[in-house]
């Protein structure tokens, strides 16, 4: 069991927790990933470390809730725990000094990006950040980018805060401007870094995305997880998870990704009506 | 038990003993099997085991304790049996072997120790699979455990890398000599490829946490979630920790594909990645359990390769609800490499054999498999392998829709122990060097066994490796000399 030290919303949907896990812990880059089991009926999801306190033995996990296990995840709180936590798995960020690196979060993929963002900058990079997210309380952790960031642009497609439009509306306008990038790394909805990669494409900017694809064991075993790069299937688990954004098939990723669409909504859609029932029978015995 | 020894047990004259025919194992009616995931093999009862056991004719030298890989002491258990003491009889196999129930079901013995059996002249050879499968499930339903006696302790501490068979019989051979043992699991659950890769209707998850809970009340430690390589090292566990000694017994877990086109398309697995979705996983019981697999239900789907692993994807498929279950396999069926019980088995529930034919290409539709574009093959010259060489016939190409393919054509070493281990030699296809018997590797204090070392293989000789590490490791430990032969990388 791996306690539950600190949990707290950042957005609707979106949770920040501490976990004890000493091992990890001492181990963690950034870039790295744990996979969780929440229950012994539970499925195995990779999730990004956020960051890690060694001393305390604790890494930070950011959950957006989108299927049943991230939606169980996100109902948990201090002082409980995780059934299983293994990790840190996957190669590290290549943190060096590149010169320039523009790093892009999109909604929970800015969590991805921090750890990166903040051991380039460690390394002497000029650390320019673009954080996107729908609608302005989707645009996550602003403080902590700002941070370790030279600059920090925002957006948000609704405009209600930073720049009206999309992360490649302002990675564009900032080539455009001559700010010479030597690295973009960017982090987010496949749809996004599909768009960045197109950008940077013709540009000649060496571009990395960091890819989840959908994982079992984490450790290169099953091969569930297999990208096409360059044409030649890659592990993400152990390969990955970043890549060179453009020598990835995103199609394959996207269609890949949507496997088990049909089961995930079932899945959900089962656990949502039991929380529903199990409200209404905690309401009526209220009564 | 001597003076019991000096006087004959077994009550009938030769003569008698070889006109009692081999007595099958009872199965599940296969129409019925083929729908659920229960152990398709019975087990004996006891008066059948007692029949069968009156079968051994004692020879003086046997042949079949010879050729088993751990030495299971084949003729004295059987005579345990016929004078009906199933509980000496289990305690004898266990000097030998610690996962009797385990062995019993799977292990390949008409290629071992009944291959070795005299009344093969006879027509068929002793049951003695079945035998030690009756006793050890025979102890476990009285649940009278008697623990073998174990040495008082030395202080020195031993790390196992991996829970499978190689892993597990070190640990218990090691805990009887008194060494401190911890075996680390990279998964959430023990038993390596015994609960991820062996479907429940072969080897019943229950049997092996069954055997390793025997383990822990033995005292050995365990550790899941932790990927050496990763989570920590092998130097961190040898100068951090306190381990005197290593066991690197990581397997060959490493799935191979068929480098075709379309291999990334939906419906494409590796047999490892279906078979851990379905057994360790049990996506069979989704919704219950929250992992999915591919839903089959009234589809067809085809598996590639000719191995045991081959038969348990694609029996765990028909379980799963296929429709038509293809077993594609570019060789004819003399070549595959599959036990003969598996492939009986798979025919009779169902599965159809489609010989002499390679897949070329996967095709899709939207992202998802639709069908699988195959030639036909036939058998040249043999190969390295001794087999005769599948070559393609010209224009046979033809395409078979089916909805779910499961590639099973072997699996590689995985790298993550040895990329992170720097001194430790590996071979030019990354399995660990090692010395043959020692099982000691080019550093210092570290050992290792199994498919790691050798590839994919069976259960009992990973078991086999299991036993020399243990024995050279408590050498190591009580010597505290290491070889200077050089271990060829």
């Amino acid at each position: 069991m791996f306690p539950i030290l600190s949990a707290k919303f950042l957005a609707p949907g979106i949770k920040r927790f501490s976990i004890e896990a000493p091992r990890i812990a001492r181990k963690q880059q950034a870039g790295q990933f744990v996979i969780v089991r929440l229950h012994d009926h539970g499925e195995r999801i990779p999730l990004t470390i956020a960051c890690s306190d060694a001393e305390r033995g604790t890494i930070d996990l950011i959950v957006q809730s989108i299927g049943k296990t991230t939606h169980m995840m996100n109902s948990l709180e201090a002082g409980g725990a995780i059934l299983d936590v293994v990790g840190p798995l996957g190669k590290p960020s290549e943190v060096k000094q590149w010169g320039t690196v523009v790093v892009i979060g999109g909604g929970v993929g800015t969590a991805i990006a921090l750890p990166t963002a903040a051991a380039m900058k460690k390394a002497g990079n000029k650390v320019i950040s673009i954080i996107g997210g729908r609608t302005k309380e989707l645009v996550l952790l602003e403080d902590e980018v700002k941070e370790v960031s030279d600059l920090t642009y925002i957006t948000t497609d609704d405009g209600s805060y930073g720049d009206k439009g999309l992360v490649t509306d302002k990675l564009k306008h900032l080539i455009q401007n001559g700010v010479k990038v030597d690295l973009v790394l960017a982090i987010g909805p496949v749809p996004m870094m599909r768009a960045v990669a197109n950008v940077t494409r013709e540009e000649r900017i060496h571009t990395i995305v960091s890819l989840n694809s959908i994982m079992v064991d984490g450790t290169g075993m099953c091969g569930g997880c297999r990208v096409s790069i360059d044409g030649k299937s890659e592990f993400a688990c152990v390969d990955g998870p970043e890549f060179d954004a453009h020598k990835v098939d995103f199609d394959i990723m996207a269609a890949r990704n949507r496997m088990y669409r049909e089961q995930e909504c079932a899945s959900l859609a089962r656990f949502q009506e039991s929380q529903k029932e199990m409200a209404t029978a905690t309401g009526a015995k209220a009564q | 038990m001597s003076d019991e020894k000096k006087a004959p047990v077994n009550p009938l004259p030769l003569k008698e003993r070889v006109k009692i025919q081999r007595h099958h194992m009872p199965e599940q009616n296969p129409q019925a099997r083929a729908h659920n995931f229960q152990e398709v093999n019975l087990g004996y009862d006891p008066e059948l085991a007692k029949s069968e056991a009156l079968r051994c004719i004692a020879c003086a030298k046997p042949e079949c304790v010879k050729k088993c890989p751990v030495g299971v002491k084949v003729r004295e258990f059987v005579d345990l049996v016929v004078a009906g003491d199933y509980l000496g009889a289990v305690a004898k196999v266990r000097e030998d072997n610690v996962l009797p129930a385990i062995t019993g079901r799977v292990c390949p013995q008409e290629e071992q120790c009944e291959l070795g059996c005299v009344l093969n002249k006879k027509g068929s050879s002793l049951a003695i699979g079945h035998l030690e499968r009756f006793v050890a499930d025979y102890e476990r339903k009285t649940g009278k455990l008697s623990l073998p006696p174990m040495a008082p302790p030395t202080g020195k501490r031993v790390a196992i890398v991996g829970s499978g068979p190689a892993g597990l019989t070190t640990a218990g051979d090691l805990i009887q000599k008194g060494h401190g043992v911890r075996v680390f699991e990279a998964l959430h659950e023990l038993g390596g490829v015994l609960v991820y890769g062996i479907p429940e209707f072969r080897l019943p998850k229950e049997i092996v946490r069954q055997d390793i809970d025997n383990l822990r009340k033995m005292g050995v430690e365990f550790e899941t979630n932790v990927v050496v390589g990763k989570t920590v090292t092998v130097d961190e566990l040898l100068n951090e920790e306190g381990y005197s000694a290593v066991f690197v017994a990581t397997g060959a877990g490493l799935p191979q594909f068929l480098k075709i086109p379309g291999e990334n398309l939906n419906g494409v697995y590796s047999a490892n990645e279906f078979l851990t979705r379905v057994n360790l996983m049990r996506a069979y019981q989704f919704p219950e359990y929250d992992e999915p697999v591919y839903d089959v239900r009234g589809k067809d789907i085809a598996v590639f390769g000719g191995g045991n692993t081959a038969m348990d994807a694609v029996r765990t498929s028909l379980r799963l609800g296929a429709k038509n279950a293809y077993l594609i396999y570019r060789r004819s069926e003399k070549e595959m490499p599959a036990r003969a019980e598996e492939v009986q088995h798979a025919k009779e529930e169902g599965v159809q054999f489609v010989m002499l034919t390679n897949p070329a290409e996967f095709v899709g539709e939207g992202g998802w498999l639709k069908a699988v574009r195959c030639s036909k093959m036939e058998l040249g010259e043999p190969d390295a392998s001794g087999r005769r060489r599948p070559v393609a016939i010209a224009g046979s190409e033809y395409e078979i829709p089916i909805s779910m393919a499961i590639v099973a054509v072997g699996t590689t070493a995985n790298p993550l122990v040895q990329s992170s281990t720097p001194d430790l030699a590996t071979n030019k296809w990354g399995y660990i060097s090692a010395d043959q018997d020692s099982l000691r590797t080019s550093k210092k204090a570290v050992f290792a066994g199994g498919d790691i070392v050798t590839g994919g293989a069976t259960v009992i000789l990973a078991m086999e490796a299991g036993r020399k590490a243990a024995k050279s490791i408590h050498e190591w430990l009580t010597t505290g000399v290491w070889e200077t032969e050089k271990v060829e990388a």
